[in-house]
C-alpha cells in the first residue's frame, strides 16, 4: 500500500453492500457478473405497453422487511429503503458497529432522484382530492437527503452526513468526498455511495425524451457499451454502499480490508445540461487529478471501471478522455462497463461499479463488457468484451459522470 | 366504533396484538406527530368526517367523542 500525504489518514474500505439487478447482496450480484449476466426485461412495475422503451433492468425480489420495521416501510420511498438495505449490508460486513465513537462515523449517500415514486402518487392525490390530502410525509419521503439521514439514525452515526445530489456522478461524488473527510481527519469512517428508485412512467417518460435511452428494446443488445450499434442507457436501480474507514482505525479493531482508496477527482465540463463536452477535457481533467492524488501510473495492471452508459456520446468522449490522460497507454488497460449487465442505476451507479473495482482488486477477474459485438472506430480501447478475463490487477479507477457536466472519479489500490 | 379504529391503528404499529382502548394514547401507541397526522386523516376517510387537529385529541377515546359529535 502507498503512504497518504504527509499528515494525512490513509483510507481503506471495510465494508460492501448492494442491492441490484442482478443481486441483492454483493455476493450474488459478483457471481452474476463474472459470470456475464445481465438484468433486462420487459418493464413489470407499470404497465410500459406502447412506450418507445418497454425494458429496464429491476431489481427483484427484494423484501424491505428484512432490513426495516414493518411501520417504517410504508413512510420510506423504495430508493431510501435500498439504501437502507445496502447500508446494512455494509455496516455488517465492516463489523464497525460499536467499535466506534458515534460522532466520528458519518453517512455520505445521496441520489440522484430521491423519492420520485412518492412525488408521482402524491401529485396524483392532489389532482384528485386536493393539496389537503397530501401524507404528512410526502415531504420526508421525496427529499434525496433522507435516506443518508435514516442510515444516521439507525446506526447512531453522528458526525458529518453530506447526501450528494449530482444526478448519475451521486455515489462517486459521496465516496470521494467521504475519502478526503478521512483523509483530513474529520471522521474515522463513512458510510458512502448512493440509491436510486426511478423506475417509473415519470422517469421513463423524461428520459425517453430527452433522447438518453436505448432505442432498442432486445434485453441481449440493449445496453452495449462502446459498441457501434448502441443508442441509449437502460434504465436500472437499486444501492451500491461502502464503508470507508481511516486505516489505523481498522488496524487497531483488527478489521478485514478490501484496499485503499487512494484518489479523488471532481470537475465539470461547464458546458452543456445533458451532453458530455466533445473533447471531454472535463473528463479527462478529473482522471488526472484522480491519478495525481493517488500517485499511481497507468498501465496493464490498472482496471478502469468506465461510466460506459451506451449512449453514442457517452462512450465516445469518454474513451477520448481516457486517451488524453494516458496517451498510447490506454491500449493496454482493461476497461469495462458493468453497465451492460445492471443497466444505469443513476445515482447509484458509482456505488455499484465502486464495488466492482474493488471486488476486481480482491479477485483479480474483471467482469466483462457484455453484448459486445461491433467495433466503433471512436471506440478503439479494450472493453474486455463479453467474457471475464483474469489479469494482474493493483489499481482501479471508477468513472462517473453526470448530468450537468459532473465529472467524478476515485482510485483504489492494494 | 372502537373496533374499525382499532384496525385501522394496527396498520400504523408494528405490534398487531396490542389491545386498544380508548385510554389507549398516541404515546402508548409509539406513534410522533406527523404518525398521528396520518392515523387522523385515515380516520377522517373512513367516517368521512373533518377532524379539526388539536392539542385535546392526545387518545382513541379523544377520536370517537370527537367523530359522535360530528356525526
Amino acid at each position: 500500500m502507498l503512504m497518504g500525504d504527509l499528515g494525512c489518514n490513509r483510507v481503506v474500505v471495510t465494508g460492501l453492500g448492494c442491492v441490484s439487478p442482478i443481486g441483492n447482496d454483493v455476493k450474488v450480484f459478483w457471481q452474476n457478473l463474472i459470470a456475464g449476466k445481465h438484468g433486462f426485461g420487459e418493464i413489470t412495475k407499470f404497465d410500459a405497453a406502447g412506450l418507445r422503451t418497454t425494458i429496464a433492468a429491476e431489481v427483484k425480489d427484494f423484501h424491505p422487511e428484512d432490513y426495516i420495521d414493518k411501520s417504517d416501510i410504508r413512510k420510506t420511498d423504495l430508493y431510501a429503503q435500498y439504501a437502507l438495505a445496502a447500508a446494512a449490508q455494509a455496516i455488517e460486513d465492516s463489523g464497525i458497529i460499536d467499535r466506534i465513537e458515534p460522532h466520528r462515523i458519518g453517512v455520505y449517500v445521496g441520489s440522484g432522484t430521491g423519492g420520485i415514486s412518492t412525488f408521482i402518487s402524491e401529485t396524483c392525490k392532489m389532482m384528485s382530492v386536493g393539496p389537503d390530502r397530501i401524507s404528512p410525509f410526502f415531504i420526508p419521503m421525496m427529499i434525496a437527503n433522507m435516506a443518508s439521514a435514516l442510515i444516521a439514525m439507525k446506526y447512531n452515526a453522528r458526525g458529518p452526513n453530506l447526501p450528494v445530489v449530482s444526478a448519475c456522478a451521486t455515489s462517486t461524488h459521496s465516496i470521494g468526498e467521504a475519502f478526503r473527510a478521512i483523509k483530513y481527519g474529520h471522521a474515522d469512517a463513512i458510510i458512502a455511495g448512493g440509491a436510486e428508485a426511478s423506475i417509473n412512467p415519470l422517469a421513463l417518460g423524461g428520459f425517453i425524451n430527452c433522447m438518453a435511452l436505448s432505442t432498442s428494446n432486445d434485453p441481449d443488445n440493449s445496453s452495449i457499451p462502446f459498441d457501434n450499434r448502441r443508442s441509449g442507457f437502460v434504465l436500472g436501480e437499486g444501492a451500491g454502499i461502502l464503508v470507508l474507514e481511516n486505516y489505523e482505525h481498522a488496524l487497531r479493531r483488527n478489521a478485514d480490508i478490501y484496499c485503499e482508496i487512494c484518489g479523488y477527482g471532481n470537475t465539470c465540463d461547464a458546458y452543456h445540461i445533458t451532453a458530455p463536452h466533445p473533447e471531454a477535457i472535463g473528463g479527462a481533467e478529473m482522471i488526472r487529478l484522480a491519478m495525481d492524488e493517488s500517485g499511481l501510473q497507468g498501465d496493464e495492471n490498472l482496471y478502469i471501471n468506465p461510466h460506459g452508459t451506451s449512449t453514442p456520446m457517452n462512450d465516445k468522449a469518454e474513451t477520448r478522455a481516457i486517451k488524453r490522460v494516458f496517451g498510447d497507454i490506454a491500449y493496454r488497460i482493461p476497461i469495462s462497463s458493468t453497465k451492460s449487465m445492471t443497466g444505469h442505476m443513476l445515482g447509484a451507479a458509482g456505488g455499484i461499479e465502486a464495488i466492482a473495482a474493488v471486488k476486481v482488486l480482491e479477485t483479480g477477474m474483471i467482469p466483462p463488457t457484455l453484448g459486445y459485438q461491433e467495433p466503433d472506430p471512436d471506440c478503439d480501447l479494450d472493453y474486455v468484451p463479453n467474457t471475464a478475463r483474469k489479469q494482474d490487477i493493483n489499481k482501479a479507477l471508477s468513472i462517473s459522470l453526470g448530468f450537468g457536466g459532473h465529472n467524478a472519479g476515485i482510485v483504489f489500490c492494494q | 366504533m372502537l373496533d374499525k379504529i382499532t384496525e385501522i391503528v394496527h396498520v400504523y404499529t408494528d405490534n398487531q396484538t396490542l389491545a386498544v382502548t380508548e385510554q389507549t394514547t398516541f404515546t402508548d401507541l409509539g406513534l410522533d406527530s406527523l404518525d398521528t397526522v396520518e392515523l387522523l386523516m385515515k380516520i377522517e376517510d373512513e367516517f368521512s368526517v373533518r377532524i379539526e387537529m388539536t392539542e385535546d385529541i392526545q387518545s382513541v377515546g379523544d377520536i370517537i367523542s370527537v367523530i359522535e359529535k360530528l356525526q
